[in-house]
């Protein structure tokens, strides 16, 4: 079942990214990366990661996908849409170069030497994950208090110059 | 045939793959960004299934802590880059990355 689940949503994954990558038509292009980003959230479900599939629904799919379809909107061109540039070529063989790079050292390398990790918070398989990453983040020995802290200033900042960048001058 | 950690890691590397040829590929600025976004969601994928399947029958949650601060900062990174994009489109009346050679020497 999780076999079939994941070559499903695998198909799914690559077909709508290489749409948002060939699609002249931008707004299309936007629709199908969100289509991504929910097949995304279904491979966090089949990685037994709950909290995240909520998130990626929440914050991609909802937040960002809207944030372009707005800037799509606001700075739409209709005649040109999307072309692809003079480094067309040279990107696609860069990007071939790092594929097959990843892949190479992915299958070549033996993932099982690890058997434990110390100093992490662990958890059993195919249980609800929420209460074990509230434990992750904010416990007081191995969690991630101060980085949670600087993510929210980092946000702050980042609304602060959004409004600043768009406001207008006059 | 099981799926095990290599299936999702070379997931990962394709969808990474792709979204590094939109990026460098494509003229249109938001075009770029939602390439962007894809090669952070490939990222997101490795981090969480290494959070699965480094240690068998266990779930280390330290990859899915890393995979939500790196959703926090593309959401940081998404709002700002549009912000940017609005500016350039009002001051120059295009997107297109390849006009957009202000600071060229």
């Amino acid at each position: 079942m999780i076999e079939l689940a994941f070559w499903v949503l695998t198909l799914v994954i690559i077909g709508a990214a290489v749409a948002v990558v060939l699609l002249r038509d931008i707004f299309r292009a936007a629709l199908l990366l969100i289509l991504c980003f929910f097949a995304v959230a279904g491979i966090y479900i089949t990685l037994n990661a709950d909290f995240l599939a909520a998130v990626q629904v929440l914050i991609y799919a909802g937040a960002i996908g809207i944030l372009l379809i707005f800037a799509i909107m606001l700075t739409r061109n209709l005649k040109e849409g999307s072309p692809f540039s003079k480094l067309n070529i040279p990107a696609l063989f860069i990007a071939l170069l790092v594929l097959a790079t990843i892949v190479g050292v992915v299958v070549s390398t033996d993932w099982t030497t690890v058997t434990e990790v110390p100093n992490a918070v662990t958890m059993p398989i195919d249980e609800s994950t929420t209460g074990y990453i509230a434990k992750a983040l904010f416990d007081s020995n191995e969690g991630f208090v101060l980085p949670f802290e600087i993510a929210s200033v980092l946000l702050l900042a980042a609304l602060i110059g959004a409004i600043v960048l768009v406001r207008d001058r006059s | 045939m099981n799926v095990g950690l290599e299936h999702y890691l070379i997931l990962s590397a394709v969808l990474f793959s792709i979204g590094l040829y939109g990026a460098l590929a494509k003229r249109n600025a938001v075009v770029i960004l939602m390439c962007i976004e894809l090669m952070l969601n490939a990222v997101n994928i490795t981090m969480v299934a290494f959070s699965r399947y480094l240690v068998p029958d266990v779930v280390i949650l330290t990859g899915q802590v890393f995979a939500i601060f790196i959703m926090t900062v593309a959401a940081a990174e998404a709002a700002v880059g549009l912000a940017i994009i609005i500016a350039i489109y009002r001051s120059r009346n295009n997107v297109d990355v390849e006009q957009s050679d202000l600071m060229k020497g």
